[in-house]
């Protein structure tokens, strides 16, 4: 499979959030804004990229060394919650900047199943290491794709009327329906 | 001074803590594995002969599951997972795990059976994407049925829109072209074998 | 008193706070696994269990473990309580752990089971959590098999795997597909609103 391939296989056909269904929380959560959605993309790509990495170090020179297959998940997640954590204080020292727009999002990452679904998606489908961070890479494109239109749409519909029943959660779903069934006219492309 | 003692203390048992935990943690899981170890292979051996017994029969004596080898496929970049059947010693069918990555919706694992003569007997989709009540109907006995007795890379195995004698799934000619794609896969890596095995044996 | 503070733990998370239709956590699972009744089901059993599990774990270690690193301490028991359902599943159910596929490892971040042990295990009994935990678990599970035996009625014309249209029925396909998840679950919470009487 070329690189070109998988991303646009992540990020368009088999979108992380819209035909995968990971990451949802976030997805729903901090979508409100365009901004802010843009800045958990970001954080998001930042973590699932470099997560990706770690765990792939680990899981090939550690966890299949001694045979130790059932702590995948312990491990995993544990490395990304590590992760997230000294990434915030190198952010916090390094670039107070960088910290200030994507410091809030950081904490929200470690329950963000997408970050843990992928690390145990490249291994269960044994990519090797630049597969494996091109493949996290797209996804994470993927998502902050989807959520910033998402984000966009959630924009104008603040300011239209809706009927009482649908306010909220309910009219968010129904504009989450309709951007997935959007991209689903991409399925097939690539071939 | 007090204070930094109090800090000192808890980081102790901060990290006692956590180190207890994740031993524990570890020794259940170690157990659990241990004792899950054997079913899980039973049933993965289970799933694995009913995918078998689904494309070539039960006319064997031995467990072909237990007997896979993997051969490499005609580009020799990957490989695929042959199970030979064999009755008396002899091998009469054989069924192999391929793929296809030209599916509309991406991937398409499928295990087909061959009988000795390279003939299409039967083949089973393990895993599409494919569009369901469209590309999936690949899985369905109407268009499965057409496969039959069928010899892998020839003219007439395409579908009829490639000028072949396969008639594709209506609206989903993508589909079945990747099932031709991956039972094509399949056996150019079989015959690629057989010439290994005779260049071999003329060697010798 | 006692046993109505009991009740109230167990059937608080059915209705007036089901965790998927009131309090939306766990969205991940609940969309992506929604695909038929039993997926939706056998999901919302193993995430039964895993809560159980945890929500009891963690409030007998309540007092042993420091503040400061509660949460990784939590993760740890419920990372590993859920491997363990994993396996077992793998031995004894394994075309529910096929289909359930990844899901099944991403247990561990749901967010109903760090919800539940943050917000409640913490602070209670391990006779209280454990009813938490099972009435949390029940409203989980329900949702979920409601959600997918919508979909799977109108997508594939089945319940429980049972044809209930024929062969050749037309169906709407758009359920079984990733944005009929979607719909499905925004139309499944205004109908559960109605009925609560919430506005």
């Amino acid at each position: 499979m070329s690189y070109l391939s998988i991303f646009i296989a992540a990020i368009f056909v088999n979108n992380i959030v819209l035909s995968q269904f990971l990451g949802i929380c976030p997805f729903l959560g901090v979508s409100k804004k365009t901004s802010t959605a843009l800045g958990m993309g970001l954080a998001v790509m930042f973590v699932m990229t470099l997560s990706s990495i770690v765990t792939y170090l680990i899981y090939h020179n550690f966890i299949i060394k001694y045979g130790l297959e059932f702590m995948t998940t312990v491990v995993f997640i544990l490395v990304i919650a590590s992760l997230v954590q000294i990434v915030e204080i190198i952010l916090r020292k390094v670039s107070p900047a960088l910290y200030q727009a994507l410091g809030i999002f950081l904490p929200l990452i470690t329950t963000n199943c997408a970050v843990l679904g992928i690390a145990l998606l490249t291994v269960q489908k044994n990519m090797g290491l630049t597969q494996s961070i091109a493949y996290s890479l797209a996804n994470a494109m993927g998502f902050t794709l989807a959520i910033v239109l998402f984000a966009g749409m959630r924009e104008r519909l603040a300011k239209s009327k809706l009927p009482q029943a649908l306010q909220g959660t309910p009219i968010a779903l129904i504009t989450a329906g309709l951007l997935s069934m959007a991209f689903m006219g991409f399925s097939g492309v690539g071939n | 001074m007090k204070k930094q003692q109090d800090k000192k203390d808890s980081l102790i048992k901060m990290t006692l803590a956590l180190t207890l935990i994740t031993v524990v943690s570890a020794l259940i899981l170690g157990y659990t594995y241990e004792i899950t170890k054997k079913p899980i292979a039973e049933a993965e051996n289970r799933a694995e002969l009913a995918a078998i017994e689904a494309v070539i029969g039960t006319d064997y004596d031995n467990n072909p599951y237990q007997d896979k080898m993997l051969i490499p496929t005609k580009h020799g970049k990957e490989k695929l997972e042959l199970y030979p059947a064999r009755k008396n010693g002899k091998i009469t069918s054989f069924a192999m795990k391929t793929f296809s990555n030209q599916g509309f919706g991406g991937k398409i694992e499928l295990i087909v059976g061959f009988n000795i003569n390279g003939r299409i007997l039967n083949y089973q989709i393990l895993s599409s994407k494919e569009t369901p009540g469209l590309g999936s109907k690949i899985s369905e006995n109407k268009f499965k049925s057409q496969f039959k007795g069928f010899v892998a890379r020839t003219s007439s195995f395409k579908v009829t829109k490639d000028g072949g004698d396969i008639d594709g799934v209506t609206a989903a000619t993508i589909s079945s072209r990747a099932v031709i794609d991956a039972i094509n896969r399949a056996y150019g890596a079989y015959k690629k074998l057989n010439r290994g095995e005779n260049k071999n044996e003329q060697k010798h | 008193m006692n046993k109505n503070i009991s009740i109230e733990n167990l059937t608080r998370g059915i209705i007036k706070e089901n965790p998927t239709l009131v309090m939306l956590l766990g969205m991940c699972p609940t969309l992506g696994v929604s695909t038929s009744a039993e997926n939706g089901l056998g999901m919302g059993l193993a995430t039964l269990f895993v809560l159980i599990l945890s929500n009891f774990g963690i409030s007998v270690l309540k007092n042993l473990i420091p503040e400061g690193v509660r949460i990784p301490c939590y993760i740890i028991v419920i990372a590993s309580f859920v491997t363990v359902i994993e396996m077992l599943m793998a031995a004894w159910f394994p075309a529910l752990y096929k289909s359930l596929g990844i899901y099944i490892p991403l247990i561990v971040v749901n967010c109903i089971i760090l919800g539940r042990a943050e917000a409640f295990a913490s602070k209670n009994n391990a006779f209280q959590s454990v009813l938490d935990a099972i009435g949390m678990g029940i409203g989980f599970t329900l949702s979920l098999t409601v959600l997918g035996s919508i979909r799977e009625i109108l997508g594939a014309g089945s319940f429980f795997g049972i044809s209930l249209f024929g062969e050749e029925a037309k169906t709407i396909l758009l359920f079984i597909m990733p944005p009929g998840a979607f719909l499905a679950l925004s139309f499944m919470i205004i109908m559960f609103n109605k009925i609560r009487g919430v506005k």
